[in-house]
């Protein structure tokens, strides 16, 4: 086994992972389906059960030691993602239960305080579905337009009409900083400044680059950014927003209830200041706790390396892939893109693909990608998806290319 | 694919050659449906006779499972009584649902589809012609396309 790929010493890694060690029909599991959920290392493991085994209380309730036990481990929590996304301070940190949550948040509490008849929302055609719907329903209920930048047929932001699409009615950008269908890495530092120069805030969807690539919100100066901690090596149900502080307190609450509140009357209630405000109801406590210790198990990589990992199995699976006969969407070049590798194989349909694969062991996505504006702008139903992590391996790589050769085979 | 083999050459050979994959010109029910997860997108043509079903056409794109059962499907419901097709839906369901287990005797080539039980995500790929052709029997009285989604 290749050892060494882009700076990740990968077997000692694939060591930390055990449900790698699980087979089918006697075949190892081959997992590339990390960009729809990552595995998780028995660090991540270990911190949620130690949370329940040790430490488990409501936070910020109790005024028991216990209590304070949790509060502490989900505020520490906090302060690591802040530290990991360069951050200025933990309350600029909002725990959500990941990407799509936080986008409705800034939707509906920034949107509906900011969006008017008149107004636009910019977002790309490239975006996830959870990047696009909760921008329909605000749209929907202020009066304001919604726009898109379209792609080229080489799976890029089509840049070539930004002027007139990002305009003094633009109010917001919301953009991906890694698609989850195509690849394709996003010029953020670009469309942010664009985006400023019409006074414009923006949101990023990190669902993808958080896991993969080296984030620093301040060097970004992004207002917003949203991430998943279930595709970071972290539990599902964790994950968050970062926000400017001024934006976060002067934006009103999204939901009400418990813990959010400052005092409560009968005819209203004051809050809390961010991020506490945002915040209604028990948190995902022990999958915050969790996140927290994924972000250290990343740290201790380095996100340089494990981008560099990404880089160079990417650019072995696109050589591969497209050696078999497959066609791949989104860019060719390695160092443009993300780990997710959207193709279709000659006559073999993506559903029937990934049936194939799976009996050698091998977990592919095969759909939509809840992209299906960019199914739509490559004119194809459905794509098969191979996505890579840092537990993933060349030899995996060729295990999926000696699996789509089966294929061929059956079909032709 | 561990499907036993001679289903999958039934599959694969309804998949890469279609029966009646065509429109049906003047035909009195159509219904259309799409499984947008996956891109499966079926349109079902029906001609009625009296109580028979005189004629069964589809046009559609999609993965093997759910063109192939399609393709089977207008072989095994063409000539016969429409209460009778409507039972063979059902029955071609329960199969799909693990609840019942047809002989090949009954079910002829349909029985091939018996292995996608084990794939429980690709089961609506499998019953996707059926709920079409039901709802045309059905409600598709009425000419023109109805969309209508599953999954």
């Amino acid at each position: 086994m290749t050892h060494q790929i882009g700076g990740l010493d990968v077997a000692k890694i694939r060591e930390d992972f055990p449900i790698l060690s699980r087979t089918f029909d006697g075949r190892p599991l081959v997992y590339l389906d990390s960009a729809a959920t990552s595995q998780k290392p028995q660090q991540v493991i270990d911190a949620v059960s130690d949370f329940y085994a040790h430490h488990n209380a409501n936070a910020h309730r109790g005024i028991y030691t216990l209590g304070e036990e949790a509060t502490e481990r989900f505020e520490g929590a906090r302060a690591a993602i802040a530290r990991f996304l360069g951050a200025p301070s933990a309350d600029t940190i909002v725990f959500t239960k990941g990407v799509t949550e936080s986008i409705n948040l800034v939707a509906n509490s920034w949107g509906r305080a900011n969006l008017h008849e008149g107004d636009e929302v910019l977002i790309t055609e490239m975006e996830h579905h959870s990047n696009i719907v909760p921008w329909q329903m605000i749209t929907a209920q202020t009066g304001a337009a919604l726009r898109y930048i379209p792609l080229t047929d080489d799976g890029l932001l089509d840049l070539s009409q930004l002027g007139s699409l990002l305009t003094e009615r633009t109010k917001v950008l919301g953009v991906t900083g890694m698609s989850n269908a195509l690849g394709t890495i996003t010029p953020l530092r670009q469309l942010i400044d664009a985006a400023h120069a019409v006074g414009a805030v923006v949101l990023v969807d990190a669902a993808q680059l958080a896991p993969h690539h080296a984030i620093d919100v301040q060097a970004l100066d992004t207002d917003f950014l949203a991430f998943s901690g279930h595709k970071m090596l972290g539990p599902t149900a964790s994950g968050g927003l970062f926000g400017k502080a001024e934006l976060l307190e002067a934006m009103p609450p999204f939901m009400g209830g418990g813990e959010m509140i400052h005092e409560v009357f009968h005819d209203h209630s004051t809050f809390k200041a961010a991020p506490h405000k945002f915040e209604a109801g028990t948190m995902q406590i022990a999958q915050q706790v969790g996140l927290g210790a994924a972000v250290a198990y990343l740290e201790g990589l380095g996100m340089d390396a494990v981008r560099a990992h990404e880089e160079e199995i990417t650019r072995y699976a696109l050589d591969r892939l497209i050696d078999a006969g497959a066609t791949v969407y989104g860019p060719k070049d390695a160092s443009a893109r993300g780990g997710a590798v959207s193709f279709w194989f000659k006559d073999v349909h993506p559903h029937d693909l990934a049936t194939i694969v799976n009996e050698q062991g091998i977990a592919i996505r095969a759909g939509h990608h809840c992209a299906q504006l960019v199914m739509r702008r490559y004119d194809v139903a459905a794509t098969a998806r191979a996505s890579f992590y840092v537990y993933n391996t060349k030899e995996e790589v060729d295990l999926l290319a000696d699996a789509l050769d089966h294929a061929q085979s059956i079909f032709s | 694919m561990a499907l036993d083999d001679i289903y999958k050459e039934v599959i694969l050979d309804h998949y890469k050659s279609p029966r009646n994959k065509r429109e049906l010109p003047g035909a009195e029910l159509q219904c259309h449906a799409n499984n947008p997860l996956c891109g499966d997108d079926i349109t079902v043509y029906a001609h009625v006779e009296g109580d028979t079903v005189a004629e069964v056409t589809f046009q559609g794109a999609g993965c093997s499972i759910s063109q192939s059962s399609a393709s089977m499907m207008t072989e095994a419901v063409t000539g016969k009584p429409v209460a009778s097709a409507l039972d063979l839906a059902s029955e071609f369901r329960g199969m799909m649902a693990g609840d019942v287990d047809p002989s090949e005797d009954e079910f002829g080539d349909l029985v091939a589809l018996k292995g996608v039980v084990k794939y429980p995500i690709r089961i609506k790929c499998a019953v996707l012609a059926w709920d079409v052709l039901q709802d045309a029997l059905v409600d598709g009285s009425a000419s023109g396309t109805q969309p209508h989604t599953v999954g």
